[in-house]
């Protein structure tokens, strides 16, 4: 198990709401509820006292500086990856490596090992739960591969069809790449079993945890997966920064995603060696501040403890689907027994966007639209929802705040 | 009533919600239920107004050489947002409305309340409904 020390409790949410500055504040005359933590999670005060204080003290570039802040910079730089390892479990740091996000991640698997280990008519199975992040890549590593794209059936209730998945699987499938939990409903796919019938079928099992990064326990060696993608930035962490774990076999054998400083051992005119792992996958000054900060983002979650939090957040998701669920014209999208804190709704006859509007105007905000998951809103024949998405900050009343709010517009439209 | 008047009118209008964004937004909504109904046929893919987020369309005839603009939405902030045109432009005549000054958005505030994307899609509209003029305009020339 993943060393999260914090001890099962209640958790204050009233003292962590201090931590966020930025929820104390009127938006539209109303104070400002933030349903939209599914796109980003706001910013405790240990996150963003740790940029300034990186920019005030210790701004310098890592790893060749010899000078006192080129070594402070390069240990803090470090640490995030120590704790990185420690949030995620996995087995050395240098499996651990920094990317702008689970975006990048996902391009960098895709780019590297596909390009290297795909061939024509071989398979890569996703699911049509997936952000367009983890289909494109795919397609366009498809395109230069002849490789072909499998796509997992979603359930009426938005969980996976693991049936039809079991079909999908054969010699021919290479990769399986699927997200933990889905940006658009919330469903929490059972990983750990989709990763064993991968690894059974001969397949590498890549995880896209955006949305289970700042809500799960993520144990990398428990899954078994092959890769998994963070982003600082939905886990109360700076934007622009996030990692790519990969299994230091596989990492060794796949070649450079980005090359310039940094991932280089010796360079020549005549051939180029490569620096060691992580290194290799980190070309270039990489987003020191940001990543110098993800590292109190991650102790921030690791000091609640992530039980807790989901403790927390599923008492949330089960007080809205409740009382949302019950407004007249509401239809659920997505109610899967495993959810993260994803509320995905629409109501009969109003659009989403006057509903994003409506809900903006008394300062709650909601994300509206088709959540970059356009085969997903397909299937379930909508041009988007509405989605409210919680975090370990979010309240019961700031819930009923939202459903206030829905019954106006619900009531005025009738 | 000119241009300038039914401007006049719809910022006095506005003015009454003292800035209260959700009034705001639950008036365009009320504007919009009032808009004349499109006919169903006129909801072409030749109609729909390019650069807006939401789905609008928007057809233009003249009459005795006056402009009668009809359109609808599919959001109802929208529908309520090309309302307010098709009362400033209905019943104007070409040239009344290509050098119409629209400057009723900036007096009430209106990026304030509807976010610089349903903005940008207002100004598409707009855009489309000059060019109706600018059409008729020819057509008018072309035919004395």
């Amino acid at each position: 198990m993943t060393s999260s020390p914090a001890v099962a409790r209640v958790l204050d949410v009233e003292a962590i709401r201090k931590q966020f500055p930025i929820l104390h504040q009127q938006v539209n005359g109303r104070d400002l509820v933030y349903f939209d933590n599914a796109a980003t999670s706001q910013k405790p005060l240990v996150v963003i006292d740790a940029l300034i204080g990186y920019y005030k003290g210790y701004n310098a570039n890592i790893h060749r500086g010899i000078h006192t802040l080129a070594e402070k910079a390069t240990k803090a730089y470090e640490e995030t990856r120590h704790t990185a390892r420690t949030f995620i479990n996995a087995r050395s740091e240098q499996e651990i490596i920094f990317t702008r996000g689970v975006t990048e991640s996902l391009n960098l698997v895709a780019s590297s090992y596909g390009r290297a280990f795909l061939k024509t008519n071989d398979e890569i199975i996703i699911s049509g739960l997936e952000h367009h992040s983890n289909i494109v890549p795919w397609q366009i590593v498809c395109e230069a591969t002849g490789a072909v794209l499998r796509v997992i059936p979603v359930l009426e209730n938005g969980a996976l069809d693991m049936e039809a998945y079991k079909k999908l699987l054969s010699p021919r499938t290479r990769v399986v790449s699927v997200n933990h939990a889905s940006n658009s409903l919330g469903t929490i796919n059972p990983v750990k079993e989709i990763i064993a019938l991968a690894h059974a079928a001969g397949a590498v099992a890549v995880i896209d945890g955006a949305q289970t990064g700042a809500h799960v326990v993520i144990d990398v060696q428990d899954l078994d997966c092959d890769f998994y993608c963070l982003s600082s930035h939905k886990m109360y962490g700076p934007t622009g920064t996030g990692l790519l774990y990969g299994k230091r076999e596989l990492l060794e054998k796949m070649p450079p995603y980005q090359a310039g400083g940094e991932m280089i051992k010796d360079v020549t005119f005549a051939k180029t060696t490569y620096n060691d792992l992580p290194y290799k996958f980190e070309a270039g000054t990489p987003n020191i501040a940001d990543v110098v900060a993800y590292k109190y983002a991650m102790d921030f979650i690791l000091d609640l403890g992530r039980e807790n939090i989901a403790t927390h957040e599923h008492a949330l998701l089960t007080y809205a689907t409740e009382r949302v669920s019950a407004l007249k014209g509401v239809r659920l999208i997505g109610t899967a027994p495993q959810k993260v804190g994803v509320l995905s709704f629409g109501v009969e006859g109003i659009h989403h966007f006057d509903i994003g509007q409506m809900l903006d105007s008394r300062g709650i905000a909601v994300r509206t639209g088709h959540h970059c998951t356009q085969p997903l809103m397909e299937c379930f024949q909508v041009e988007g929802t509405v989605r409210a998405s919680f975090a370990v900050y979010n309240t019961k009343k700031e819930i009923d705040q939202l459903v206030e709010g829905l019954e106006r517009i619900i009531n005025f439209m009738k | 009533m000119s241009i300038e008047e039914t401007q006049d009118a719809i910022t006095e209008e506005f003015s009454l919600l003292d800035g209260d964004r959700e009034m705001a937004v639950f008036y365009l909504m009320e504007l919009g239920q009032k808009l004349p109904e499109m006919p169903e046929a006129d909801k072409t893919e030749d109609n729909v107004v390019k650069g807006c987020q939401s789905k609008v369309w928007l057809s233009g005839q003249i009459q005795d050489g006056k402009v009668q603009f009809v359109a609808d939405s599919n959001t109802a902030i929208t529908k309520g947002l090309v309302s307010l045109l098709v009362r400033i432009f209905n019943g104007q005549t070409p040239d009344a409305i290509l050098n119409a000054n629209l400057t009723f958005m900036n007096r009430i505030g209106m990026e304030r309340f509807i976010g610089t994307q349903r903005s940008n899609g207002f100004g598409a509209m707009i855009k489309q409904m000059k060019l109706y003029a600018l059409a008729f305009k020819t057509k008018m020339q072309v035919n004395s």
